[in-house]
């Protein structure tokens, strides 16, 4: 076990060494970033000034650690535009991002869960080609134009809730409602995959050989171990969440950090985009690496299997 | 990080899909979706009523051609500026099947090759490629795109780059799998055997083996790079106005949806509609080609 944690973490080690490397590269490859900074009327000394100032005159390798260290001193550097610490400006959206996210995380955890079990339960009937058909659309449909027709109908036709903002809990139902379909589908997929494979393990016989009732043999024993598969994914759903909550927090001009990613890119505030960016990958993997020592911790055949 | 299969558009399993509509149904209607899209994007300028930039004000929001005060000289409206839907999404197919193809090339080749050197070559190089291919699909890469479009600025290119960046590490992981079987299969064997080098078994006996998966894969991914481009449209880090492409045209629409719900419906169903018809085709040609490959 501490073989396989050591091993994990190096391996986050290097991953979290590759990212600041993507992202170090990515910036500096596509063009010169003084151009962010200077106008028309900028002379060459104005020039040499913001290199300087951006410690762009040092050597590559010299910047690159500057970076990392700012970095790991939680320092992502200052918005252009609005003159602030960038990591100020993410703690602030953070709370609306975090409420709306754990909100449709619960409900498509929750949905997922029940509709899963009885797609798995009550194969090829009317629910579980409902479900399928569902999951197909969700897939198909362009979650941003989902929620555009969302607002249109409950928002402009019935006047039912409220079209954009955040305020009340009714604010909720719409975004909730559109990044849920985002993550159902592949949950959803999970959960009745897993649930059918339980359900043709030794021990969902002998639960029902015992007599157990359907109920207590599906809803306690099975869901229990199919559950392990949709946790694992958790990095992987989070990350589809903040993607779908760039989207999301846009239509419905939630004030959050994906708002606040586009926000920046309309004023080409390049340090605020790159913050976000770092932080919600750092965020990604450090979920993945908990995800997996938890998973390892459970079963044991893991540990052996990855190391 | 064996989490990550349900990643990519390819989220939904085949059985799904299929038990929808039954027999050849599923491969001649998406086929005809897709053939339409082709030669809506070649032929645009004859198909299109009006060029799809230009501005009318006397003719300003007018409904469809069923809606009241709707008229059959614009058949799906007209936007804020009195620019024809139809024919702006006439010329959006240009933009989202040009971005798909160019997309599906460079990650295709990128994935192909990288997925058969780690395959082949196993041992240090295959991990290594892995983790990276690991960290790529681990990696919310909505994000990457609106940074590239923060620091380039939006436009075509950048939208093909930033979708590539990551979007090549499905088929790393896929092609991958396909090589590890194949390094140990008879044939790559014997070539051992008789001398061939490394490269030689690569390109002319492994290559060939994994063109199935490789075209079931690109079919499935063509759903995933409209919707990608799509939406990086819409958040203005895409396809930049007055070009019409069918993510910057539901955006155009979002703050209208009160007056002229038109604006946004159609480019969206256009882009549901030739997505469903990708992930339905991906589906039968997979079941076709290659059943082993339900997982995908």
């Amino acid at each position: 076990m501490g073989r396989f944690i050591i091993i994990r973490l190096l391996q986050t080690v290097v991953a979290l060494i590759g990212i600041s490397i993507l992202i170090f590269v990515l910036v500096r490859a596509s063009g010169d970033p003084t151009m962010l900074f200077r106008s028309a009327l900028s002379t060459e000394e104005d020039i040499a000034r913001i290199r300087a100032d951006l410690g762009l005159d040092k050597p590559v390798l010299e910047q690159y650690w500057i970076f990392v260290t700012d970095l790991a001193h939680g320092d992502l550097g200052e918005s252009l535009i609005k003159r602030r610490p960038v990591t100020e400006m993410i703690v602030e959206r953070m709370p609306n991002t975090l409420s709306l996210a754990l909100s449709s995380f619960a409900v498509s955890m929750l949905l997922a869960l029940v509709l899963g079990v009885l797609a798995a339960t009550r194969r090829d009937t009317f629910l579980d080609n409902g479900v399928k058909f569902l999951a197909i659309l969700g897939q198909a449909l362009p979650g941003f134009w989902v929620a555009i027709m969302a607002i249109l109908a409950f928002s402009v036709y019935w006047q039912l809730l409220p079209p954009a903002g955040t305020g009340t809990p009714a604010h909720f139902v719409l975004p909730v409602a559109t990044l849920v379909l985002f993550m159902l589908p592949g949950m959803m997929r999970l959960v009745r995959s897993s649930m059918l494979d339980v359900l043709d393990s030794e021990y969902i016989k002998l639960a029902r050989i015992k007599g157990l009732p359907e109920r207590t043999v599906i809803w306690k024993h099975a869901l229990r171990n199919a559950l392990i598969a949709p946790l694992t994914t958790a990095g992987m759903i989070f990350a589809l969440l903040i993607t779908g909550a760039v989207i999301t927090e846009n239509v419905f001009n939630w004030p959050g950090i994906g708002r606040l990613s586009i926000e920046a890119l309309m004023e080409r505030d390049f340090p605020v985009v790159q913050g976000i960016t770092l932080m919600v990958a750092v965020l990604v993997l450090l979920i993945n690496l908990f995800v997996d020592i938890m998973y390892a911790y459970i079963d044991p055949q893991i540990r052996y299997q990855r190391t | 990080m064996q989490n990550t299969e349900v990643m990519t558009g390819a989220m939904v399993d085949s059985s799904m899909r299929r038990a929808l509509i039954f027999g050849q149904m599923t491969f001649v209607i998406p086929v005809t979706v897709l053939v339409l899209l082709v030669l809506t994007a070649i032929f645009a300028p004859f198909l299109a009523p009006y060029p799809p930039t230009k501005i009318a004000m006397t003719e300003r929001l007018l409904p469809p051609f069923f809606s009241d005060g709707g008229s059959t000289a614009h058949l799906l409206g007209t936007d804020l500026i009195g620019r024809d839907v139809l024919s702006r999404v006439i010329y959006g197919a240009r933009v989202s099947l040009s971005v798909s193809l160019l997309v599906i090339l460079i990650t295709g080749s990128i994935g192909t090759v990288l997925g058969i050197i780690a395959g082949y070559l196993g041992g240090r190089t295959d991990a290594f490629l892995m983790r990276i291919t690991d960290i790529s699909l681990a990696f919310p890469g909505i994000l990457i795109a609106i940074l590239l479009a923060t620091i380039i600025g939006p436009g075509y290119w950048t939208v093909v780059l930033a979708i590539s960046i990551l979007g090549w590490a499905p088929y790393a992981r896929l092609i991958r799998g396909e090589a590890l079987k194949l390094r140990e299969a008879d044939f790559a064997a014997q070539a051992r055997i008789i001398g061939s080098s490394s490269l030689r078994i690569m390109v002319i006996h492994i290559f060939p083996n994994i063109v199935n998966p490789l075209i079931v894969m690109v079919t499935l991914s063509v759903g995933f790079v409209i919707l990608t481009e799509a939406a990086l449209s819409y958040l203005g880090a895409g396809i930049p106005p007055p070009t019409p492409s069918w993510g910057n045209m539901v955006s155009d629409g979002r703050n209208l949806i009160d007056t002229a719900w038109w604006i946004c419906f159609f480019p969206g169903l256009a882009i549901g509609l030739v997505v469903l018809a990708g992930n339905f085709l991906g589906d039968w040609l997979r079941d076709k080609l290659d059943p082993r490959l339900r997982r995908l």
